[in-house]
């Protein structure tokens, strides 16, 4: 199959997946063609610049591909959303970076940190805008539940890793180990430390942030 | 719920600037200015909990964290708590955990050094400025998070249907007259076999035949072809049946399908 069909193919997908599509899926697609992937994400990536002066562009987000308003032309496509967009709550936005920041995270040592209790409706908010999951249960008494974000998460602010978000301030004055203990160090760094043997381990999570 | 002079000398003393006009900053509160109950209440209101409205203290003090002046702060942070107790504002318990610590702090401070006593002890505020810290860490992290790029806000993406699985129907086939007269006809041969009832049977006319079809397929959607035509009728019935249902179809009352070959043949309100 030439280069330009595969081209013409690629673009219908993602334009007609109901939510953005990876470089493998997309790749299956042409399974039977043996096309390999490299080719495909070249493809792509020619694509993406036949996209890139256009009102619609084509962006990777965390889960694939999708074609995406190009943001200059925002306020004109706003008109289709008369509703003023959802504005969270300063304790909800400071519960989720708690969140995104040390996860996996449990809601009490996330109200040691803000020194206030964490609201159901919060984590009950976050749940269901999928920004957020359950990764499991700790072993400890009251087996409280253990959070973590999601790829929605990323998808909904258009990153592809949580790598991408700004780092934390710097704690001055502190001895190195403390520094260490505080996370000063790579967000998915301090993941990885966090994941503990005593947390029921669950796969999906395992592939969502260590990536 | 008006604002006591008490309150209001009250808040003199804490030497925050209560606002800026015109780039001043106003520490008291001018006499003749209405100030309506509410108005404080919101500010009050407004903070996350005990470190945030400590952090609040030291900022707008322009204080270092690390040179927490304890006992400055504790006097303030107090006479902020007995106004929201006043305004009737809801506290958290957090908030006088924080007064105890805080007291606590002010009150190690305050005793004599003991030689030993200085090598072992930890600064008494380290923990609370690791806290105050922490929780600044992650209040700028909050704010940041804020103005980043959010669908439906910030960025759009095409408005699309989701393919629900959408339910075929089936796709019947029109049945042709030859394959009723052949049902109908291995009906009639069965009536042959049957013994004669010696129940006496109403005779049903094609019309009031075709009623009682109508009213049947009104109940149930999908009807059996054959369960329409009752040999227990005997074959004057049968053929009653069979025209009633010939007439209806003629009349487009009715349809006739049958999902293919072999398979039954259903009978529907048109």
């Amino acid at each position: 199959m030439e280069n330009t069909k595969i081209k013409k193919i690629i673009e219908s997908l993602i334009f007609s997946s109901t939510s953005p599509i990876s470089l493998k899926e997309l790749a299956n697609f042409f399974s039977e063609e043996n096309i390999p992937i490299k080719i495909i994400e070249q493809i792509i990536n020619e694509i993406q610049e036949k996209y890139s002066e256009t009102g619609v562009i084509l962006n990777k987000v965390s889960t694939g591909y999708r074609f995406q308003v190009s943001e200059d032309c925002n306020q004109w496509v706003s008109k289709f959303y008369p509703e003023k967009p959802q504005k969270y709550s300063r304790a909800l936005m400071e519960t989720l970076a708690l969140i995104i920041y040390k996860q996996p995270i449990t809601r009490t040592e996330i109200e040691a940190v803000r020194g206030v209790s964490v609201s159901s409706n919060i984590i009950k908010t976050l749940l269901e805008r999928e920004w957020i999951k359950i990764l499991g249960y700790k072993d400890v008494p009251g087996r409280p539940a253990i959070f973590g974000t999601t790829k929605e998460f990323l998808n909904s602010h258009n990153l592809v890793s949580l790598s991408q978000l700004p780092k934390l301030d710097d704690i001055i004055e502190l001895t190195e180990q403390e520094k260490k203990q505080l996370g000063l160090l790579d967000i998915e760094e301090n993941i990885k430390k966090n994941v503990n043997s005593d947390m029921n381990n669950d796969e999906e999570y395992n592939n969502d942030n260590i990536h | 719920m008006d604002i006591k002079s008490e309150e209001l000398k009250e808040i003199e003393k804490i030497n925050v600037p209560l606002a800026y006009v015109k780039g001043e900053p106003y520490l008291n509160i001018p006499k003749d200015l209405y100030l309506p109950p509410d108005a404080l209440e919101v500010v009050l209101d407004s903070f996350e909990g005990p470190l945030d409205l400590l952090l609040y203290l030291i900022k707008s003090q322009n204080f270092d964290i690390l040179e927490l002046p304890v006992a400055k702060i504790t006097d303030q942070y107090i006479q902020y708590i007995d106004l929201m107790q006043e305004l009737k504002l809801e506290l958290a318990a957090e908030y006088m955990l924080m007064a105890a610590t805080l007291a606590e702090i002010k009150s190690k401070l305050l005793l004599p050094l003991v030689e030993e006593d200085s090598l072992e002890e930890d600064d008494p505020r380290a923990e609370l400025i690791r806290r105050l810290q922490e929780y600044e860490r992650y209040k700028k992290a909050s704010l940041n998070l804020e103005v980043l790029p959010r669908i439906e806000r910030d960025f759009y993406l095409p408005n699309k249907v989701s393919y629900k699985a959408i339910k075929k129907d089936e796709v019947y086939q029109n049945v042709d007259l030859e394959k009723l007269v052949v049902i109908f006809h291995k009906l009639m041969e069965q009536t042959k076999f049957l013994t004669p009832h010696d129940v006496k049977k109403d005779f049903l006319s094609v019309r009031e035949k075709m009623t009682l079809i109508l009213n049947l397929l009104k109940q149930d959607k999908f009807v059996d072809f054959k369960t329409l035509l009752d040999i227990e009728e005997g074959k004057s019935g049968l053929i009653v049946s069979f025209l009633a249902i010939l007439e209806l179809i003629k009349l487009t009352l009715i349809d006739c399908a049958q999902a293919n070959q072999d398979s039954a043949i259903f009978i529907k309100l048109k």
